[in-house]
């Protein structure tokens, strides 16, 4: 209001569209600076020989392979379990559960479960998968402490997604004689699939980004892990050990460019694919 | 159709325990810290532990306070700087930028909130430590330091939720502004910022959440040091990092001081919730849709 009286209102309105315009501008910088400076450095690293190759002397050559399985075991496993449990909750919540409160309690159990640090599920899950279930040091134990994480991710759009289908859809099943479980199964869930789909993909995406959530419980091996109780390391934390122990700067360039390019095509993919199938959808 | 009843009945109540899990899941959670916690903080005294200044594991020391004031320090200090920006950022998405712009800004805000944290931690013990030590002289790693990895890393989550806030404000309420001879900054200020507000603070909490939570990111700047930091260019340890960087060897009421710690984090994190929740509630329906 103070403001009003000393700058005169078109004044403050191009101060203003000056400082939106420059907030934008250094958003986009910075992505350009992060992302530039890692792939400039890392890209020269990363051959087929790196991809394909066992790190040799804890990583001060060779590749990163027993990492990059390691990688999809865990986010895998993560995906596997994570998925049915958000899309069927979702699904509960806004086709089935009618109790105000008990909608509520799920919901901020989700945010809880997305807000828990990651540092915390690493903790978590030293003590319940490793240690109580025995499940030890494997790329198991990784992938369910990750599922846990990617759960409220999936959970969440799932839902969004589910209660944007217009109850229209629903009443023209029923119309037809369709049952409850038909209308889900057969248009309101195939309704909602690009949004789904997104859902997944940000709870994988997690999932395949996360260090401290499995430094205590995939073992942190060099070894390829051939069955889902071997212990394994993951691209993020192999990054995280090579920079922080001054291991080798170059493979850490180079593991943390392969990281990025599989979060970039993976977001990327993503929208392209969900874009196509709205279009094909809509018919437009 | 007895049959079809019966598969309905149990579909049902197979959902229902899916959507049940992530209750069950937070409760065995919760009572796996507690077990593990309990004992340090039984023996060391709950006040001694929480507001204890001495953390020295070998010596039996485990006073938590230093690592709690670094947390918020670095918070706060990272909010300062994301929250003018993203909010900056977040009105021009939503009501100023023209329809291009916008195509090539959503992207970019995805694309920063995908990139690992180790990726911002690594680049900021490669181009931003060396920076710092230079600039300000000392080690470089330092609560700036971090606070500026953590300000790149809240972005995205404040972006867009505010952005989500601000174009859930009905457009009656741009269009009767506008058409008062308001101008479009004085339509934002005082018309749509105020109802979207609500859901803009939601936003810096989850973005606050996401600062105290992250840690890996923060060891690799921070430095690390078990004091009180006495001024931004002090290094600092955080909660989180005070448990990733012990946790590998410690034993005996060290393993548990440790659990105690990520009890700690745990309040403060639910605190954090509980309020962003009774913002939205409480305000949502003064600002009209303009929440969440």
């Amino acid at each position: 209001m103070n403001i009003n009286k000393i700058i005169p209102p078109k004044i403050a309105q191009k101060i203003m569209n000056g400082l939106f315009i420059a907030s934008g501008l250094l958003t986009i910088l910075i992505l350009i600076l992060v992302l530039g400076y890692v792939l400039v450095k890392g890209l020269p690293v990363v051959n087929l020989e790196f991809l394909l190759a066992d790190p040799i002397d804890s990583g001060r050559a060779g590749g990163i392979f027993p990492m990059i399985i390691s990688s999809i075991y865990v986010t895998a496993i993560a995906g596997i379990i994570a998925t049915p449990l958000g899309i069927g909750a979702a699904i509960y919540i806004v086709e089935y559960a009618n109790a105000n409160r008990a909608v509520r309690l799920i919901r901020f159990g989700a945010e809880i479960l997305a807000s828990i640090p990651s540092i915390v599920y690493g903790l978590f899950g030293l003590a319940f998968f490793v240690v109580f279930l025995q499940f030890n040091w494997s790329v198991l134990s990784g992938g369910l402490i990750l599922a846990i994480m990617a759960l409220p991710t999936i959970f969440q759009v799932s839902e969004v997604t589910l209660s944007s289908i217009p109850s229209s859809y629903r009443e023209g099943s029923y119309g037809l004689g369709a049952s409850k479980w038909q209308t889900i199964y057969r248009v309101v869930v195939p309704a909602a699939i690009p949004g789904i789909v997104t859902g997944i993909i940000l709870g994988m995406t997690r999932a395949i980004s996360e260090a401290a959530a499995v430094m205590f419980s995939v073992g942190s091996a060099l070894q390829t892990p051939i069955s889902i109780f071997d212990p394994g390391r993951p691209l993020p934390l192999h990054l995280y050990t090579l920079a922080t122990e001054g291991i080798s700067l170059d493979n850490a360039y180079g593991t943390a460019a392969v990281l990025v390019i599989i979060v970039l095509v993976i977001t990327i993919g993503t929208n392209l694919i969900v874009d196509r199938y709205q279009r094909k959808m809509t018919g437009g | 159709m007895q049959k079809n009843n019966f598969t309905e009945f149990l579909i049902e109540k197979g959902l229902f325990l899916t959507a049940i899990f992530s209750i069950i899941m937070i409760l065995i959670i919760i009572l796996f810290i507690l077990i593990e916690g309990f004992p340090a903080i039984q023996e060391y005294g709950f006040l001694n532990f929480i507001f204890g200044m001495n953390w020295a594991p070998s010596e039996g020391e485990f006073g938590v306070f230093p690592m709690i004031i670094g947390s918020i320090c670095v918070t706060l200090l990272s909010l300062l700087m994301a929250v003018p920006l993203s909010l900056l950022c977040a009105i021009f998405m939503a009501e100023v930028a023209p329809n291009n712009v916008k195509k090539f800004l959503k992207p970019t805000i995805e694309t920063l909130s995908g990139i690992p944290s180790v990726v911002y931690g690594f680049f900021g013990l490669i181009v931003l430590v060396p920076i710092m030590r230079e600039t300000f002289g000392g080690t470089g790693f330092s609560m700036f330091t971090a606070s500026l990895i953590l300000t790149v890393m809240v972005l995205p989550t404040i972006i867009s939720i505010s952005q989500d806030a601000l174009k859930a404000v009905p457009n009656e309420y741009r269009e009767a502004s506008l058409g008062l001879g308001a101008t479009s900054w004085q339509t934002i200020k005082n018309i749509i910022f105020p109802a979207a507000l609500p859901g803009i603070i939601t936003a810096i909490i989850l973005g606050m959440g996401r600062a105290i939570g992250e840690t890996l990111a923060v060891i690799m700047v921070a430095g690390n040091v078990a004091l009180v930091p006495n001024s931004i260019f002090s290094p600092l340890r955080t909660l989180t990092s005070n448990i990733a960087l012990e946790i590998g060897y410690a034993t005996g009421i060290h393993h548990n001081a440790l659990f105690g710690t990520a009890i700690v984090l745990f309040l403060i994190i639910i605190i954090l919730l509980l309020v962003a929740n009774y913002m939205q509630h409480k305000y949502k329906i003064d600002a009209g849709s303009g929440y969440l």
